[in-house]
């Protein structure tokens, strides 16, 4: 897989891309303004990130109270090592009491363990019930964003999607018409399920208990019907105190989205009385992130997505151009963690203007940890062939000075005279969707020489 | 087995230590921490009415046509007469004819118009999600400037389910336009009992 022509291809409907990119700048702008709302905001993220820097140092002590007291409090603790190990327990899980039918509220840790397609080749009907994942599921595609899942879909698509599936008025395209219209269709299935899924925002090592935290109400729902709820978390998920999660609601619903606070902010211990509980926690290459002093506090990521909203990479390609679960910059640096031949590409597409780095409310170095990833992938050959042979020419005339020079004056002299499709090809990927800036008459080197005689002329 | 071996795995790498830090400190704060609480909730779409005894609130829900014609009527606040015993309902399920729930809450949070609920003594956690629409009650001099504060007077894990709701069910997933009512409640209305 590659970014560059996924996100062409993206790009390629300039309307829609422009509006991509508008759509999610509006979000963005609304993260500045309730993260300006709060004067301890810099305080908040620095607590943040030192409670998540504490909690990843003793990560396996507080896996092991976190167990004992969600045991004590009634829930069943599971672990498994990837996402093969998740599916099976929660397959065993619902096979065992003849579950058919699933309700699950957003997880992207099941998205990143492809769960739905593996528990329907098993027979069972498993509904994402948050709207844009229930959106995008019907249309056959993943999330492209980990808050919005359907960003990337206008409401005449909507509109299309639910005139198919949900028999809708063909043509419509009222939000709150199409809303309605899956209210009804999804309260449905909310009664019809058997088993709720949910994942995990933050869990509790002191009490064994764990948050989930939505604006629509459905992870509630889905879990206070059926008998049996599964809850599936990766083991970074957990903070040590529940005084923590001040901090962390804090700064997550404002990070996401603005909103001072989630609508929902679900506290679950135990079961409730009459049902089960089941907690499985996942690794899934987490541990091995763990070892990387580099990559280590990519773990502190709380999936707000506020880094994707500011990136101008992601907002001009979109999330599918990523290929993976968690997109963005936050998804350019786990991906590759987990599979480096196969998303080699993503670091690259970075362009470093640090924004993603200044927004994130666990003070990720984001940034840094892509250019880290870009040497590292060097390091490990997996560059592509044009990029490697185009790093070992520019090296070859950058140690040569004479030659740097006289292909400065040979580029100056002759681009201008060429016929524009010379320099506007395939082969320069800086000529894309930009005019090149004119030449200068004189290089910098000229120029700084010249400058040098004239104030010594001066001072002499 | 999976268990020890990503225990093993996770003490097999070499993490720095790094300190927990105190979280005793100064926090937001509001000169009129009720006028916040209610500029918030109004602004994630709910509505708090202030009104000086729980006597109040049945002639004020009867005067909305959403009310007077209501199916069922759960109500866990004195002086709200309701139709429908969660006590005596076997199956949550049957909760979905139910339009109104009134429910008492212990506390609200001024910086974000929250107000936490659980589901001790409440047979049926549901009764919070599944109805078209939810009144909380609570007493105006329980609020609280921020979540910190919220956290130090609460005890998490008392109850199997704890809630902190912050207006009613809503979703922007269709181009970003807000939509209220979801799955949940259609409307969340706060009533703020003042002190005698
Ligand atoms: S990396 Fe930071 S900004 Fe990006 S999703 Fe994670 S917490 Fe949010």
């Amino acid at each position: 897989m590659n970014h560059a022509p996924l996100a062409a291809a993206f790009v390629a409907d300039a309307p829609r891309a422009k509006w991509h990119d508008e759509t999610l700048w509006f979000v963005r702008a609304k993260r500045d303004k309730a993260a300006q709302s709060v004067p301890e905001w810099e305080e908040l993220r620095e607590c943040a990130a030192q409670i998540k820097a504490h909690t990843v140092s003793r990560l396996a002590d507080y896996l092991e109270q976190f167990e004992r007291e969600a045991t004590r409090r009634g829930a069943v603790v599971h672990w498994a090592r990837n996402a093969a190990e998740h599916n099976e327990i929660v397959l065993k899980l619902l096979s065992d009491r003849g579950v058919k039918r699933l309700v699950k509220s957003k997880s992207m840790l099941t998205e990143e363990c492809h769960l739905n397609p593996f528990l329907e080749r098993h027979g069972i009907e498993v509904v994402d019930t948050d709207l844009g994942e229930r959106i995008v599921q019907l249309a056959g595609e993943s999330p492209s964003h980990i808050v919005l899942p359907a960003i990337h879909k206008k409401k005449e698509d909507v509109g299309q999607i639910f005139h198919e599936h949900l028999g809708t008025t063909a043509g419509a395209t009222d939000p709150n018409y199409l809303t309605e219209a899956a209210r009804q269709h999804l309260r449905e299935k909310f009664v019809q399920a058997e088993a709720g899924l949910t994942g995990v925002n933050f869990a509790i090592a002191e009490t064994g208990g764990f948050v989930v935290c939505t604006n629509e109400g459905n992870a509630d729902l889905g879990v206070s019907l059926p008998t049996l709820h599964i809850a599936s978390m990766g083991i970074e998920k957990l903070v040590p105190r529940a005084q923590d999660l001040g901090v962390f609601l804090r700064l997550l619903a404002r990070s996401a989205t603005g909103q001072p606070i989630t609508t929902y902010s679900s506290h679950f211990h135990g079961p409730r009385p009459g049902g089960e509980l089941h907690i499985v926690l996942v690794d899934n290459g987490r541990s091995d992130i763990l070892a990387s002093d580099e990559f280590r506090r990519s773990l502190n990521c709380i999936r707000c997505g506020a880094c994707m909203n500011t990136c101008p990479v992601y907002r001009r390609s979109g999330g599918h151009s990523y290929q993976t679960s968690v997109p963005g910059p936050i998804g350019s640096i786990l991906a590759p963690s987990r599979n480096p031949k196969m998303f080699y590409s993503l670091p690259q597409a970075c362009s470093l203007c640090g924004s993603c780095s200044d927004v994130c409310p666990v003070k990720i170095d984001l940034h840094h940890q892509l250019l880290t990833w870009r040497r590292e992938l060097a390091h490990q050959g997996l560059l592509s062939r044009s990029k490697r042979l185009g790093m070992q020419a520019m090296s070859f005339v950058f140690r040569r000075p004479a030659l740097y020079r006289l292909a400065g004056r040979v580029a100056r002299w002759l681009t201008p005279l060429l016929p524009r499709f010379m320099i506007y090809n395939g082969l320069n990927a800086w000529g894309k969707q930009r005019e090149l800036p004119d030449f200068p008459a004189k290089s910098f080197g000229e120029q700084y020489a010249e400058r040098r005689r004239h104030e010594s002329q001066r001072n002499s | 087995m999976s268990r020890n071996e990503i225990l093993k795995s996770i003490r097999a790498q070499r993490v720095p230590t790094a300190e927990l830090p105190s979280l005793d400190r100064t926090w937001l704060r509001f000169a009129d921490p009720l006028a916040q609480f209610e500029s918030q909730l109004a602004g994630v779409g709910g509505r708090a009415v202030r009104v000086r005894s729980t006597d109040e609130i049945a002639p004020i829900l009867n005067a909305r046509p959403e009310f007077a014609n209501a199916n069922g009527i759960v109500s866990h606040v004195a002086g709200v007469a309701a139709n429908c015993d969660l006590a005596t309902i076997a199956d949550p399920h049957e909760l979905e004819s139910v339009d109104w729930a009134i429910m008492p809450a212990e506390f609200g949070v001024a910086e974000n118009g929250a107000a936490w609920v659980t589901d001790e003594r409440i047979r049926h956690r549901a009764i919070y999600f599944i109805v078209q629409h939810l009144a909380l009650v609570l007493p105006a001099d329980q609020i609280v400037h921020n979540m910190h504060e919220a956290y130090a007077r609460l005890s998490v894990g008392s109850s199997s389910l704890g809630v902190f709701i912050s207006g009613p069910s809503k979703t922007a997933d269709i181009e970003q336009s807000l939509v209220i009512g979801a799955h949940g409640p259609r409307s969340l209305t706060v009533f703020l009992v003042e002190p005698a």
